[in-house]
């Protein structure tokens, strides 16, 4: 059935740990605040057409992704850069660790990628003892403790400030100091060494600019600008859904995605990269290559109705405004995305039968869908991979919704079906019920009562007034 | 080879052919707005301020040569080789990007909605100069200052015929990664210092 | 003289449990001068087998309204939910359909009912007591609906309306979520009830009964002792 297989323990564990709750609540909370402040008709008054654009440019993109790849390639290699195509994130990981071997370089550094964290590419690096490491405060503070990312845009929000000084202290021998500043300082440090030592730098791109051969990457640290222009050679690594026509439609998408994120309008940096240093630059790699990752994303292309599920900027506006993320939380999630977009995106990538209970998750509370800067439907992609989930089930549920089904059309044995369960349903107190008898305390009965008190069925049902009014009037 | 199996899967899905012309995109969406300098400057201040970054204005290079040279006292300084800084006078003793104090940069635009700082690279300007020491000082022309992000790409359609990097910098390097505390100077600057010149 | 005829379709949720929703919205209807029917054939709009993916079952259940529904001149539901599956999830179960199309575009939330079409701000209800509005996803995301009710209720003699931090927090109900995700479910409906108890009213009030269904399952588990109520009792109170 479509629930079967739900992380039920571990879903209960997740809403029973209180400091949890409350990290998770106020973070996203805190988040929800700052990108209403900023996206407000008095701040943004063109917030609503700035979204459709950003839409009608995607939608038009990934219509003609072909073409607007192979001109990005075309770009980049004019500017001195050099394209390499992966289908899968085993081929990005031979890429690199090919080029580190003919290159000699044995240091990477990283900054934030969810597209690296797709392909799992620390992991395979570290296998053929390449240290790959992570700059961003965030990722560093995961990598040291072997976790994954909780949320798109604050990964580490799980996090507390005792568990980081717990972790520094012993994963980089410093004094054990729970101030925040103090253990900012120190990965400064710690990184800082690493930005010049390291022989490659490997980023993730927000946007691909077609005409320009360009990635965009935007942060407020600054280390993917030092990862991106310390070492001497920079991979970017992106999605080919990241695509964007002209560099003339950057300020629609930069305009939304630092406010639906972080309520910033613009991130602390962002970056225009195309290729390594030209000639006569002081700075800047001396080799530049992006890297094009399929990775399955020509599968979501090619299903037209849930193509728009590719728009998606990575903004996590989506998680921040999610009740169901606000209170589960990332790790619940299969899969490297989280909240909404990992709801639709997921079982796409895997199956739908992967995860079968992934797209029920949900109340279609529609939050996500109103935040979204690109205007991805999400309830209703939930809805159509819900009937892809079910689809050719012939299980206790689908005879029920048949029955339902059948009742709902035969109005006379709707009538007296539910006018039989009423008087055999037990009164209540005030029409309220804490339990059921023995014989009723199943499945859908037992996970409702689990929760809250379950009202009893009326003694008369407005149909059944509704004919005692018809006989002695309306006045009754 | 990957190139051909991914572009043949993505034209498969979208029912296209090899040399098929793409649909016209849709129009370019750059608003330009008509503001007077002192609004601008104002706006930028006010835009920067708030992050807490600086901004010192001064009516003539002089003055500018002296508001640096003020910050930079008894500092290691690194300077880009921005010619608008030589035009200013401010010419320091140069130290090694990584090991200096402070590091002072022209800028080729600035935006005043957001209090941003466009740098693009290039023989006179530098990419590390900006970012490596712990302080930033930028030096330009209030004639540089722009209304916004759209101004900019109507002016620079092509950043990338010009550089290989433009960069846009909107006040100090900052974290909330750990328990949501903001922290400033994160691996950029944390400290950022913007002298407009009136000249 | 009547101002029209007003077909309702009440909602299983409310036929079954909470009949006094539907006599309440009746009641409104028919001081503001509308012929009120109930055409007995009516069950269920389909929205909980959509929602769970059942579209053929779905189907069947939204042409029977159709059928039971075509040449009204009005369908006026006490529910956000139904009426928002009705207006915006029938095309897509029929496409093509044109009476389909047509009923649909006759169908109103009650609520919205009052405003748009009877044009009225003010029923001439009275209500004692605090109230604090809770807004039901489907009603405040896909009907827009959201100052509507507040201009309602502030026309209420006797009725101070305060507004919940998490007025438009989902509360949790989401039909079989409810149940499949029982856990989560409940975890939100507390979420919620906490943003109530700080307004310190005494009545919670909604446009949807399956929202306070869940949030009155879950106040009277927690021993929290608010009244709920649907927008039509308050607008029925004298």
């Amino acid at each position: 059935m479509s629930g079967a297989f739900v992380p039920v323990d571990r879903l209960r564990e997740t809403i029973a740990d209180q400091r949890l709750q409350g990290a998770i609540y106020t973070a996203t909370g805190r988040l929800i605040e700052k990108r209403a402040s900023v996206v407000s008709p008095e701040v943004l008054p063109d917030y609503q057409d700035l979204r459709e654009q950003a839409r009608c440019l995607k939608q038009h993109t990934l219509e003609n992704l072909d073409y607007y790849l192979e001109q990005l390639e075309a770009n980049v290699t004019a500017h001195g850069g050099h394209v390499v195509w992966c289908n899968s994130g085993e081929e990005v990981a031979d890429f690199i660790l090919g080029l580190a071997r003919q290159r000699g370089a044995s240091l990477i550094v990283k900054s934030k990628s969810m597209t690296t964290e797709e392909i799992d590419l620390n992991e395979r690096l570290e296998e053929h003892q390449l240290q790959a490491v992570e700059t961003d405060l965030g990722e560093y503070i995961l990598q040291l403790a072997h976790e994954r990312p909780y949320h798109i845009v604050a990964p580490a929000l799980h996090k507390t400030r005792r568990e980081v000084a717990d972790l520094f202290a012993d994963r980089l021998g410093v004094p054990h100091d729970e101030v925040i500043e103090n253990q900012t300082l120190t990965a400064r440090r710690v990184l800082r060494e690493k930005f010049l030592a390291a022989g490659i730098g490997v980023t993730g791109a927000n946007f691909l600019v077609a005409d320009s051969g360009a990635v965009v990457v935007v942060e407020n640290e600054g280390n993917a600008r030092l990862t991106s222009s310390a070492p001497p050679i920079h991979i970017a690594i992106a999605g080919i859904e990241k695509l964007i026509p002209r560099a003339q439609d950057l300020p629609v998408f930069l305009k939304l995605l630092g406010r639906s994120a972080t309520g910033q309008p613009l991130t602390v940096y962002t970056s225009f990269l195309s290729g390594p240093r030209r000639p006569g630059e002081l700075d800047g790699p001396d080799e530049f290559h992006l890297v094009l990752l399929d990775n399955g994303r020509t599968k979501l292309l090619a299903d037209a109705a849930k193509r728009e599920s590719l728009f998606c900027i990575r903004c996590g506006a989506c998680l921040n405004h999610c009740p169901v993320y606000r209170k589960i939380g990332g790790y619940n999630y299969p899969g490297t995305y989280s909240g909404p977009i990992g709801a639709i995106i997921t079982p796409q990538y895997q199956g739908v039968l992967k995860h079968p209970w992934l797209p029920f998750a949900s109340s279609l509370c529609g939050a996500c869908a109103e935040v979204c800067p690109v205007k991805i439907d999400i309830p209703r992609l939930l809805l159509e991979l819900r009937s892809e989930v079910v689809r050719g089930r012939s299980g206790v549920e689908r005879l029920a919704f048949r029955a339902f089904a059948w009742l709902g059309t035969h109005p006379r044995a709707y009538t007296f079906v539910t006018a039989m369960a009423a008087r055999l349903a037990p009164g209540g107190e005030n029409g309220w019920l804490r339990s059921l008898p023995f014989f009723a305390r199943f499945g859908v009965f037992e996970k409702w009562l689990s929760q809250r008190d379950i009202p009893a069925p009326a003694r008369q049902s407005f149909r059944q007034y509704w004919r005692n009014r018809a006989k002695s009037g309306p006045a009754a | 080879m990957s190139r051909e199996a991914i572009l043949e899967r993505v034209r498969t899905a979208l029912g296209r052919k090899p040399g098929d012309v793409p649909a016209p995109p849709p129009p370019v969406y750059l608003s330009q707005v008509r503001t007077t300098v002192e609004q601008r400057i104002d706006r930028f201040t006010a835009a920067l301020e708030a992050l807490a970054g600086r901004v010192i204005r001064c009516p003539s290079r002089d003055c500018a040569r002296d508001a640096v040279n003020e910050i930079i006292a008894g500092k290691r300084v690194i300077a880009s080789r921005a010619s608008y800084l030589r035009e200013c006078g401010i010419e320091p003793e140069w130290t090694e990007c990584s090991r200096a104090d402070v590091g002072i940069t022209g800028a080729d635009y600035a935006l005043a909605d957001t209090g941003t700082l466009v740098l693009l690279s290039g023989a006179e300007e530098s990419r590390l100069v900006s970012l490596l020491p712990p302080k930033h000082v930028a030096v330009l022309p209030v004639s540089r200052l722009i209304d916004s992000l759209d101004e900019l790409f109507v002016r620079v359609p092509l950043p990338a015929d010009a550089t290989s990097s433009m960069v846009f910098i909107t006040g100090p390097s900052r974290t909330a990664d750990i328990e949501q505390i903001l922290v400033r100077g994160v691996h950029g600057p944390g400290d950022v210092t913007v002298v407009l010149v009136d000249d | 003289m009547t101002r029209g005829q007003v077909a309702v379709f009440v909602t299983c949720v409310v036929d079954q449990l909470f009949p006094k929703v539907g006599t309440a919205m009746v009641e409104v209807l028919e001081r503001l001068g509308y012929s009120v029917d109930f055409r007995e054939r009516q069950t269920c709009c389909g929205q909980p087998a959509f929602n769970s993916g059942y579209r053929d079952e779905a189907r069947l259940l939204a042409r029977h309204f159709v059928d039971v529904f075509r040449d009204a001149e009005f369908v006026v539901i006490p529910s956000g939910s139904c009426t928002s599956m009705v207006t915006h999830h029938f095309a897509e179960l029929l496409p093509g359909d044109a009476t389909a199309r047509e009923v649909a575009s006759r169908t109103w939330e009650f609520s919205r009912f009052l405003l748009e079409v009877a044009r009225v701000e003010d029923v001439g209800a009275r209500y004692e007591g605090a109230v604090t509005w809770h807004d039901s996803c489907h009603a405040l995301r896909e009907l827009k609906i959201h100052d509507g009710p507040r201009r309602l209720l502030a026309n209420v003699r006797g009725l101070e309306l305060r507004e919940m931090d998490a007025a438009t927090e989902c509360c949790g109900f989401g039909g079989t979520f409810s149940v499949k995700f029982a856990d989560i479910s409940g975890a939100m409906a507390r979420t919620k009830i906490d943003s109530i108890l700080r307004t310190k009213a005494d009545t919670v009030v909604s446009a949807d009964c399956s929202c306070l269904m869940q949030l009155q399952g879950a106040m009277r588990r927690a021993g929290v002792g608010m009244r709920t109520m649907h927008l039509a009792e308050v607008l029925a109170s004298r």
